[in-house]
């Protein structure tokens, strides 16, 4: 049974649509890519699954119930589900990267500080980032940042992670960093939703690869199938442009 | 003018005058004080409520956003005025000072939350991105997330208001409560001279203010640095 299963969804701003009737389903301990241009709708994905952005239709279905997203208790819930790591990594400016990590474990879900702090502790030595304990986000590059970003959304024990264009904010040395962090989360079966420009890191990460250009999902498939043999000629046509450099 | 100053010195700081200048700087004081108090938490919960999306509570924003713009916009001793006739129009027997209180908290009120607005503002949309997909409610993100990056922005005009404040109370002298502007008038058509009545008054405002000001540098130092560079 797919874990995640979203059908029809339609979400707007305003009076813009920027989703136009995805749907999608991820399993258990899959990947999904979603690749696209920008302005495809890839991130309003994830915007939408955590409650920023209230669908006007469709459904969201987590392992098989639907979920009410005009509803704040069912919002409240499913948030505790998910996880999302952001473009910009929104750290909270006025913490240290360990207080970053454990406030929502601590002082949101309530749970017990000592048992919140150890899991901190050793989720950023994970990321490599052990020594920074005390760091505030702004003494710390764009790659590190993204790192305690992600420490921090694992410290809440999500069940699917969100990943909205983490790499695209990094200088270029710094991507691989991110991308090491992401390929262990990956090899410990970790579900994930990947929005990236990474081409290469979807292909060699995901499990299932979705295209999508102007709020619809042109198509979906094996990454193989995706960036070898597109059926669609939008797919094939961002394909190569993007793989020609 | 000297010499008259000075041989009404020891006349003018008699028993019964300083303990009427000192009434009136504890009148001034506490408007000031009690005002600029209540109108910082009233001023608060105003810029929070303006910051509300929920549908049905739609009246609430409106409401804090007529109370934060009209008073902004209307002259101290308007509204002064206002809850004045508006006291003795319903027929409550408030004494002054209280009647005062309640201009001074309103104009404190819709001046502070637009302070304190502006500095929520000031903290990037991001911020608050990260607070909500991770449960935080409104008021959960506003006192972790928000208001600690606030400060910086807030404190500064807060302060100056403060400032500015102190001497619009003064106006209060308008309706007949007896702070330190009054108490200056009464001296002065005592008989004294006006160097000496006003150039006291001077120095009580000035003695008033300046602490404020210090206060206000010491919280910024400690709430509001930027941490290094």
């Amino acid at each position: 049974m797919p874990n995640l299963d979203i059908a029809s969804l339609m979400a707007s701003y305003g009076s813009a649509p920027v989703l136009d009737g995805i749907s999608l389903s991820v399993s258990t301990g899959e990947i999904l890519g979603l690749i696209g241009p920008s302005g495809s709708g890839k991130s309003t994905i994830l915007r939408v699954l955590v409650g920023l952005l209230t669908p006007t239709s469709g459904t969201i279905k987590l392992d098989g119930t639907a979920i009410d997203y005009s509803s704040p208790g069912e919002v409240r819930k499913v948030r505790d589900r998910f996880a999302i790591v952001f473009q910009q990594y929104n750290l909270f400016q006025n913490m240290t990267v360990l207080e970053n990590v454990t406030i929502a474990p601590i002082k949101i879900k309530k749970w017990s500080r000592k048992d919140v702090e150890v899991h901190a502790r050793t989720l950023l030595d994970r990321v490599g980032l052990g020594d920074k304990l005390q760091s505030f986000p702004d003494q710390l590059s764009g790659g590190q940042q993204q790192r305690v970003a992600i420490a921090r959304a694992l410290a809440l024990k999500p069940e699917i992670l969100l990943l909205d264009e983490v790499t695209a904010a990094l200088d270029p040395e710094l991507v691989s960093e991110v991308l090491d962090t992401i390929r262990a989360l990956a090899r410990e079966g970790m579900t994930m939703l990947i929005v990236s420009h990474e081409m290469g890191f979807i292909r060699e990460i995901a499990s299932q690869v979705a295209f999508m250009a102007e709020g619809k999902l042109v198509e979906s498939g094996s990454p193989a199938q995706i960036f070898d043999a597109p059926r669609e000629a939008r797919t094939r046509e961002f394909v190569s442009k993007i793989l020609r450099h | 003018m000297l010499s008259r100053v000075i041989s009404e010195l020891p006349e003018f700081f008699g028993y019964y005058n300083v303990i009427f200048l000192a009434k009136a700087v504890v009148a001034t004081v506490a408007l000031s004080a009690i005002g600029a108090a209540t109108g910082c938490l009233a001023g608060l919960l105003l810029a929070i409520a303006r910051m509300t999306t929920a549908r049905w509570l739609a009246p609430l924003r409106w409401a804090a956003l007529v109370l934060t713009e009209l008073f902004r916009r209307i002259p101290f001793l308007v509204t002064l005025m206002l809850v004045f006739f508006a006291f003795q129009l319903s027929g409550f027997d408030l004494p002054l000072f209280v009647v005062a209180l309640l201009a001074v908290f309103l104009i404190a009120s819709a001046y502070l939350a637009e302070i304190i607005r502006g500095g929520f503002a000031s903290v990037h949309r991001n911020q608050w991105d990260a607070a909500v997909a991770m449960n935080f409610s409104m008021l959960e993100t506003i006192r972790h997330v928000i208001l600690p990056q606030a400060w910086r922005v807030i404190l500064p005009p807060a302060f100056g208001f403060f400032v500015l404040f102190i001497k619009d109370t003064a106006l209060a002298s308008q309706i007949g409560v007896i702070e330190l502007t009054y108490a200056g008038k009464v001296l002065n058509n005592k008989g004294f001279a006006a160097a000496l009545v006003f150039g006291t008054l001077l120095l009580l405002y000035f003695l008033i203010s300046y602490p404020l000001t210090r206060l206000g540098q010491r919280l910024e130092a400690r709430l509001a640095q930027p941490r290094h560079r």
